[in-house]
Formats: structure tokens, C-alpha cells, sequence
């Protein structure tokens, strides 16, 4: 104890050193884009780096939203039905499915715990090809249906619901049953309203995801008007023109809304994935 | 048992409870109970997710060039063709480097951080915050930052700026493949994206570990820092870290964003995924070739992650419940 007391001085300068140059490190990139966002051109790519820009560019604000070149609004409300439906379909049918897999006494539940189970070790990534073409052939490219629905059936996130429902206390639901309710009546009166955390924090990461994902909102999205946020940010990658103001001020509305859900949420997201993501 | 319970109730004896009533047939068995629970996932997993694999396999024996119902049974000539060609091996190669640089990287500066952040007493959320802000940013978003401005080829890039205080040129960041500065972009986009998301984990088995095995080494004589780092931290890390290592080899294999947007242009540098976009979306949209890559690689991963398993012992004395 004494020794580590002495050294604990010298020991904890350098601790907070090296935690707060690593964290200079991790924020550089969101100071870059918001230095970015709010400079004119000509001072983002002049010769002197300047840190600060001299006037904030607050018009590359509406300059954004009035490109004729890329629909920036319309690929911000995509991207917020996508996430906002693929959250609420997702947690709806993995969250009963899990429970039906914990819960539900069934002769044959290990064998169709293992047929999800197998979902797991097949990539979705590496299924696009295929998904793809069966989307393609129902005729849902370019729909809110082709982007939300094939995603709805994720096998990690019913492996979790299981988990996770394996570990919820049976007195409760026992005692839900003895009142006279059913399975079904026992789910969404007593399981449900007791595992609001857990859906919050699931809420969270699935959201996040949504929000984020790339490959296949770039694969069914063929028309610009079906494309999310990313692809529209991507396009600008794409682009002959580089206006790096604008690219800078879309990347920032990009992450905004993120942003906010991670402070506002961070308890949540903090204990979900320190809940489940060890079991793996 | 509580089955049986149930089902008397709605025979003979008044309901107990007047508000679970209407719901009372669905009670009527576990069996009926468990695909009620389960049906509407299943049936979207079946259609979904086996339905494609399923077609995938099939699409991998035929020719099938623009269309999805082909006709010319090829046989193996798929896997033939995809198995030689030079741009799905160099794909694989690409994956193996990459694997090999970003999974003990970011197994270190993850646990690295989880050290620090759990040692830290003031700021403590700040700091947290901070590592784990990144998880909240899109690879798309990232890519943008990184090749736009952070390693831009020309001047204003902010590392060509720090380089250039010390006298160094310029350097093209991701212009040509020789030398390979590019993996120091793609590498260091991850490893930003997914560090705070593992040292998260970290914290959470690290809070874990019983302060008794340290009161424990210290009676024994053992030094704070490094000795109890490795006799006592990393073994009780054993599980997590397996789970960290088997979550980031799959997520190397799905690389596709970054390196989709930071290398479009480049012929250089593509992993896989891209190599099977451009196959089967690209110019030729060649189905059957790029099932029978789709194949291939999950076989791939699936091997991969077998013998991962059993090196590390993944699910060793943690059987699900």
C-alpha cells in the first residue's frame, strides 16, 4: 500500500498523460470535420493549415440542403425510416423469438435453436449476391420494403433475446401465470415492461447499425431518390467536383443525430454491450 | 406444469384475472405457444436468409450471366474460374494482411484503453466518452475524414501538414500501391471506428476480476504493473479476449465500406467483399461466378472460425445456459 502511494505521483501524471493524448487522438478526426464544415473552401485547402476558420460559414448549412447535385434531405428522412422501422421490426420479432427459444417448453426448441444458430457463421456480407436478386426478383429495389424487411431476421440479435431472456428471473413470470395470463399475456405484461433496459440498450446498437450501414442500402438503392445518408455521402467520394465544404458540412449532419443518441443513451449502449457482448 | 394450471382455469374455475381473458387461447399450449413466439422470424429467416443461400449454391453450378434463372448447368467451372482468378486471390492476400494487422491492433489499443480508463478516477466519463464517440461514426463518414482530410495526397491533408513541420515531402497517402502507405489509412479507420466498441468489453471483464487475486499476488510479493498485468489481468481477460479476437476476425472479413470508399479508384487493395460486388453488381453481373466466390468465402470463415475456436477454446466452460 505505502509503496504504491509513493510512486502513485509520478504514476498518475503519466496515467493522465497518456490518456489525454490518446483521447486528443481519438477527437482529431471530429475536430477536423467540424473545422471543416464551417470554412470556406479556399481555407481548407489553403497553404497555411489554420485551426480555426477566420468567420464561421454557417450558409454551408442551407448551401447543403439547396444542392441541386444530391438530394441531401431526402436521404436524411430515408435513412430515418430505415432506422427507425429496422429498430422497431427488429426488436419486435427477434425479441419474441428469443423468448419463445428461452421460455416456451417445446420438444423440438434445441433444434430450432440450432437452425439460428447456423445463421451465425454464414456473414450476411457474403449473402448480398443473393439477397440481392431475391429482393430484385419480388421487385422491392429502391423501396423502404427492399431496404428494411430482408434485414428484420437477424440471428445474432435473437441469440442475445435468448440470452438474455435465459438469465430473466422465472418467479416473476410464474407469478404472471398464476394470475391467469398466458405466454402471451405473461410476455408483454410482465417480461417486456421488466426488461426495458435491455430493449433500450439493444434499441441503441440496432439503431446505430441501421443508421449506418452501407453495402446494402448501396446495392438496393439504385435510383437517387432511394438513396440513405451514406450512399449520398459516398456519391460525393464518387464525385468529379469536390466541394469540400459541403462534403464536411454533410458528414457533420451525418453524425449529429448519432451523436446525440450516444450521449443520451451511452448508459444504456455502456451496459448492453458489456451485458452481451462477452457471452459472444 | 403452470400449462396444465392454465388450462384448467379456462375450463372450469372463474378467471382469476379479468384482463388476461381475451388473451387466454393463446395459453393453450407450449406448442402452439413456441411457434407463435417464433413463426414470424423463422419464416422471415427461411425466406430471407436460407431462401438466398439456397439460390446462391444452386446459381454457383449454373452460367448465369445477368440473369438469376439460368439455364447452362455448369458443373464446377464457377468455382474453377473464381478459384484462378488472379483478383479474388490477391483479394484473400489483401484480407490476410489486413486480418493480420488489425486484429492484434486492436486487441492491444483496446485493452490498452480499458487499462487506462479503468486505473482513471477523474474525468473517468469523459475519457470514456471520448474512446467511445468513434463507435457512433459510419465507415462511409470516417472514410470521408480520413481521405479528404486527415491523409489527403496534397498539402492541407492535416498528416502531409504535421510531416511537412519536420521537412518531410508529401506523401500521395493512397495513390499507388508501392509503397503501401495505404494500409496505414484503412488500418488506422478501424482501429479509430471499432476501439472504444472492444474497450467497452474490457471494462465490463475487468470490473470482473475479484480484487482478491491482487491482495492475493501482493502478500506473494508481486510488483504492481507488469508481473501482475500478466499472471493476473490477462489470464482473467482469457475469455474475453477469445471473444474479442473471434468478433474482430469476422468483422475483418466484412470489410467492405472502407475500403470500397477509400480505394474506388484503386485496383490495388480489395478485400473480398468488394472483389464480389464488382462480380456480381459490376459491369458483367455475373451471377454464377460471384455465388460460387459468395461460397467459397463463407466456407472460408467458417473454417477460420472453427479453428480459431478450437486454439483459444472459444465457448470452453461458457456453454450457454
Amino acid at each position: 500500500m505505502k509503496d504504491r502511494k509513493r510512486g502513485s505521483v509520478l504514476g498518475n501524471t503519466g496515467l493522465y498523460l497518456a490518456t489525454s493524448v490518446a483521447a486528443l487522438l481519438f477527437l482529431i478526426p471530429f475536430y477536423l470535420i467540424v473545422r471543416n464544415a464551417l470554412m470556406t473552401d479556399k481555407e481548407i485547402t489553403g497553404e497555411n493549415w489554420k485551426w480555426f476558420p477566420t468567420s464561421i460559414q454557417w450558409g454551408n448549412v442551407s448551401e447543403l440542403f439547396d444542392d441541386p447535385t444530391v438530394d441531401f434531405a431526402r436521404s436524411l428522412w430515408n435513412s430515418t425510416v430505415v432506422a427507425v422501422l429496422s429498430t422497431t421490426g427488429i426488436l419486435l420479432v427477434c425479441s419474441l423469438a428469443g423468448y419463445g427459444l428461452a421460455r416456451i417448453p417445446y420438444k423440438h426448441a434445441n433444434k430450432v435453436f440450432y437452425v439460428v444458430l447456423a445463421t451465425l457463421m454464414v456473414p450476411t456480407a457474403v449473402t448480398f449476391v443473393p439477397s440481392f436478386v431475391l429482393v430484385s426478383s419480388l421487385g422491392w429495389v429502391d423501396s423502404y420494403r427492399g431496404l428494411i424487411v430482408p434485414g428484420l431476421f437477424s440471428g445474432f440479435t435473437c441469440f442475445l433475446f435468448r440470452q438474455y431472456f435465459l438469465g430473466f428471473p422465472k418467479e416473476l413470470e410464474e407469478a404472471a401465470r398464476v394470475d391467469g395470463l398466458g405466454y402471451w399475456g405473461a410476455y408483454w405484461r410482465v417480461v417486456v415492461p421488466n426488461s426495458l433496459n435491455f430493449f433500450a440498450a439493444m434499441a441503441t446498437i440496432t439503431f446505430i447499425n441501421g443508421w449506418n450501414s452501407f453495402l446494402w442500402p448501396l446495392v438496393i438503392g439504385q435510383d437517387p431518390s432511394s438513396w440513405t445518408v451514406q450512399v449520398a455521402l459516398s456519391s460525393y467520394m464518387t464525385n468529379q467536383t469536390v466541394n469540400y465544404h459541403l462534403i464536411f458540412m454533410a458528414t457533420a449532419v451525418s453524425i449529429l443525430p448519432l451523436v446525440f443518441v450516444f450521449l443520451f443513451l451511452q448508459r444504456w449502449l455502456v451496459q448492453g454491450i458489456a451485458q452481451t457482448g462477452i457471452k459472444g | 406444469m403452470s400449462t396444465t394450471t392454465t388450462r384448467k382455469a379456462a375450463s372450469s374455475a372463474p378467471a382469476p384475472a379479468p384482463k388476461g381473458r381475451p388473451r387466454r387461447r393463446f395459453s393453450a399450449s407450449p406448442t402452439a405457444n413456441f411457434w407463435l413466439f417464433t413463426g414470424p422470424f423463422l419464416i422471415g429467416l427461411v425466406i430471407f436468409v436460407f431462401v438466398p443461400i439456397g439460390w446462391s449454391i444452386w446459381l454457383s453450378f449454373f452460367e448465369a450471366r445477368f440473369t438469376v434463372t439460368p439455364s447452362e448447368f455448369v458443373g464446377f467451372e464457377n468455382y474453377k474460374s473464381i478459384l484462378t482468378d488472379v483478383d479474388f486471390r490477391n483479394s484473400l492476400v489483401t484480407f490476410t494482411v489486413f486480418a493480420a494487422f488489425i486484429v492484434p491492433l486492436t486487441w492491444a489499443v483496446s485493452l490498452g484503453l480499458a487499462l487506462l480508463v479503468n486505473r482513471i478516477t477523474i474525468m473517468r466519463a469523459f475519457f470514456r466518452s471520448a474512446f467511445f464517440l468513434p463507435t457512433a461514426v459510419s465507415y462511409v463518414a470516417a472514410s470521408l475524414i480520413w481521405k479528404m482530410s486527415l491523409f489527403n495526397g496534397v498539402r492541407f491533408g492535416l498528416a502531409n501538414t504535421v510531416i511537412g513541420w519536420f521537412g518531410v515531402d508529401n506523401i500521395a497517402w493512397l495513390a499507388s500501391p508501392d509503397p503501401p502507405w495505404y494500409w496505414l489509412v484503412i488500418v488506422t479507420v478501424r482501429l479509430w471506428l471499432q476501439s472504444g466498441f472492444y474497450m467497452i468489453l474490457f471494462i465490463a471483464a475487468l470490473q470482473n476480476i475479484p480484487k482478491e487475486l491482487y491482495e492475493a499476488a501482493a502478500i506473494d510479493g508481486a510488483k504492481p504493473g507488469w508481473q501482475t498485468f500478466r499472471h493476473i489481468t490477462l489470464p482473467q481477460l482469457r475469455a474475453t479476449s477469445t471473444a474479442v479476437i473471434l468478433l474482430l476476425l469476422i468483422a475483418a472479413y466484412q470489410a467492405f465500406d472502407e475500403f470500397f470508399n477509400l480505394l474506388s479508384k484503386a485496383t490495388w487493395g480489395q478485400p473480398p467483399l468488394v472483389e464480389l460486388y464488382k462480380m456480381a453488381l459490376g459491369e458483367n453481373q455475373n451471377y454464377g461466378v460471384g455465388s460460387a466466390g459468395a461460397v467459397v468465402l463463407t466456407l472460408l470463415i467458417c473454417v477460420v472460425t472453427l479453428i480459431q475456436g478450437k486454439i483459444m477454446g472459444f465457448g470452453r466452460g461458457e456453454e450457454s445456459k
